[in-house]
């Protein structure tokens, strides 16, 4: 063709625009969708905002700390001299056994369940009865508002597929399996409690005191985030499970923020062991342990293949490794993990 | 103030809903200002190798911030610009953070060679924080990849990646949806086997909508009227799913709502975290992608 635009000529025309565009901003700064004088922006930041005088900002900063609810405190429970916490059941029936003999070998005056019933493993029903042998104490967690609300899946929103697979797997299944007045009595749980340890007066949620959901990692929480949290709840301790993974942070201030762990599934170290904790009252406020529980980690492994759950659910099991949902994990979390 | 950077909204004069900050979760930090060495044609802040309308952060200017961020009980730490590496004093900034909490930095990834990220993993090593690293990607190869984010963009991305997994550092790889495939389940799954590629062997990957602002406005087209947020849309206890609800974003010219309306004057809330505890009237067409997408910038 006769007036075919030169080949040269196009790369000549998009190297010009690429330079245009990494230059364009000499001098001027964007506003919105525009180009302005520099001068003509800043001129506009420092007009904007409102800046508060010193003594203004000291009252911001205090009033953010202060206790977020009018009046007293809730009554708290206790006080005990030693009390057994765990989360997730996740249906493991067996490990619930396990727990509720350890507990009373230990001398536990109180049991108190964070919350997650449900999901993973098999048989959801076996669950309750042991509870209410236990007399254990229960929080409402997200599996037990979404099962309550009779939501369709667990909600949990994986970005890999392989991941929301397996979520709904196992939420469908609980579903399933779960009778109508379970659900109900789901519904009924609270969803925080206080409890005092000798002269500790103890928060227990199930992901944190914001969100039920929420995933508190020893390396994504620090210490400054719990000693805001505690003064606004008015507390010297937070409990909180929901991450699978437990932990123990001492805070500066001498309060302490305690992920209780779970019994549902080992905590993804390669021991099939799972963990639950126990507080006592001690002579300088409160000593914590985490305690690793062995149960029969293979008759439950023999129970979900019969209910051809995923081998993938047993392998955790068996092995002590996440094989699913690992995604949630911060990076220092996930590189210790085999998956 | 005489430039209108929201589009009036004819026939619609009900008053913006205000979200209240619940909770100083994230703070952020545009720590290399609107500086970067690539200038990607959906960049929603417009950076490029000359955009000043943010400057660099010192060291200095952000350990301030710091201070205050742990008597409000901040719980993360976000790093952004431009490209945060272009700023001298990342790393010492970087080592300053995660002394009071966890880190997170946006990157395009070019700046990683092999030596950076070895010091990258000892940093992380000294802390019992996390530190994570986000790169970004806009195509599965170099023909979908480098239109977008510039010539050879690419394979110097691939190759900040590579680094970083030898080190033993586990990015995760951030992907809007400029590519409309790339959202999808079949898009998600050829990104996950990309980074299997490059040695992953637990590959990460988020996945995040564009804003029709910025460079993206003149590329993707901009926001129509419509797109704007009234009050009584929401019930007022329903924001929890928009950041700023619990972040704020500093820049070397004060404290802004979020990571997002860094270019709006109106978007400016004070100097300090303590001037900007209140609430924010939601009146930019932004917060409609955001309350529509429920998108948040974190990972
Ligand atoms: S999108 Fe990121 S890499 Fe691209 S110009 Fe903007 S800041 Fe730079
Ligand atoms: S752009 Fe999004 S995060 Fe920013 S103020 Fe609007 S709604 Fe909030």
């Amino acid at each position: 063709m006769a007036n075919r635009i030169p080949e040269d000529a196009v790369e000549k025309a998009r190297r010009a625009a690429e330079r245009q565009k990494l230059t364009r901003h000499r001098g001027l700064a964007t506003w919105g969708e525009k180009l302005v004088p520099l001068e003509r922006f800043r001129k506009a930041v420092d007009e904007a905002g409102t800046a508060l005088n010193p003594e203004e900002r000291a009252d911001a900063r205090q009033e953010y700390r202060r206790p977020n609810s009018e009046g007293p405190a809730p009554e708290a429970e206790g006080p005990y001299r030693r009390i057994a916490v765990f989360g997730g059941v996740y249906n493991n029936h067996c490990a619930l056994a396990a727990l509720l003999e350890e507990a009373h070998r230990r001398d536990a005056e109180a049991v108190y369940c964070l919350g997650d019933l449900g999901g993973f493993g098999p048989h959801p029903e076996k669950v309750r009865p042991l509870l209410e042998q236990g007399a254990v104490k229960t929080l409402q967690g997200n599996y037990e508002e979404s099962l309550a609300s009779g939501r369709e899946d667990c909600n949990c929103g994986y970005t890999d597929p392989r991941d929301n697979h397996f979520a709904t797997l196992s939420y469908r299944y609980t579903e399933a399996h779960c009778s109508p007045e379970f659900k109900a009595w789901m519904g009924t749980l609270p969803r925080q409690r206080r409890v005092r340890v000798g002269s500790r007066e103890l928060l227990l949620v199930h992901g944190s005191p914001r969100r039920i959901n929420e995933f508190l990692f020893f390396s994504s929480a620090p210490a400054a985030y719990f000693e805001t949290l505690l003064d606004q709840h008015r507390c010297d301790g937070l409990l909180c499970t929901h991450t699978g993974l437990h932990w123990h942070r001492r805070l500066p201030s001498g309060r302490d923020a305690v992920n209780v762990g779970v019994i549902g599934r080992p905590a993804n170290d390669g021991d099939p062991r799972v963990w639950f904790s126990i507080l006592e009252e001690s002579r300088n406020g409160i000593d914590v342990e985490l305690v690793p529980l062995a149960y029969d980690h293979q008759g439950l492994a023999e129970e979900m293949r019969r209910e051809e759950l995923p081998e993938e659910f047993v392998e955790t099991i068996l092995s002590g490794w996440w094989t699913t949902c690992l995604e949630v994990l911060p990076p220092r979390e996930r590189a210790a993990s085999k998956y | 103030m005489t430039e209108p950077s929201v589009r009036a909204a004819p026939g619609n004069d009900l008053p913006p809903p205000r979200v209240r900050l619940a909770a100083l979760d994230t703070l952020w930090f545009q720590v290399a200002g609107t500086v970067c060495n690539l200038a990607c044609n959906h960049c929603f802040i417009s950076c490029s190798p000359t955009n000043r309308t943010h400057e660099m952060m010192s060291l200095a200017e952000v350990e301030g911030y710091l201070v205050e961020a742990v008597e409000l009980g901040v719980k993360e730490y976000y790093f952004t610009g431009g490209e945060p590496f272009l700023n001298p004093a990342m790393e010492a900034i970087l080592e300053a953070t995660l002394a009071v909490g966890p880190a997170n930095v946006l990157t395009n990834g070019l700046l990683l060679d092999s030596e950076r990220c070895a010091r990258l993993r000892a940093l992380q090593d000294a802390s019992e924080y996390s530190l994570d690293l986000r790169v970004s990607l806009d195509g599965f190869d170099a023909a979908s990849n480098d239109p977008i984010r510039g010539e050879g963009s690419f394979e110097r991305v691939l190759n900040g990646v590579r680094n970083l997994l030898a080190a033993g550092l586990n990015p995760v790889l951030t992907v809007t949806e400029v590519h409309g495939v790339s959202g999808t389940e079949a898009g998600k799954a050829k990104f996950f086997d990309l980074l299997r590629g490059l040695g992953a062997d637990k590959p990460r990957l988020k996945v995040l909508p564009v804003f029709q602002i910025g460079s993206e406005a003149e590329r993707g087209g901009a926001y129509e009227s419509w797109q704007k947020l009234r009050a009584g849309e929401v019930a007022d206890d329903g924001w929890e799913h928009l950041q700023c609800s619990s972040c704020r974003m500093v820049t070397d010219r004060g404290v802004w709502v979020c990571p997002i309306l860094v270019n709006e004057p109106e978007g400016k809330m004070g100097e300090t975290l303590s001037d900007t505890l209140g609430s924010y009237p939601l009146e930019h067409p932004a917060c409609w992608t955001c309350h529509v997408y429920g998108v948040s910038c974190k990972t």
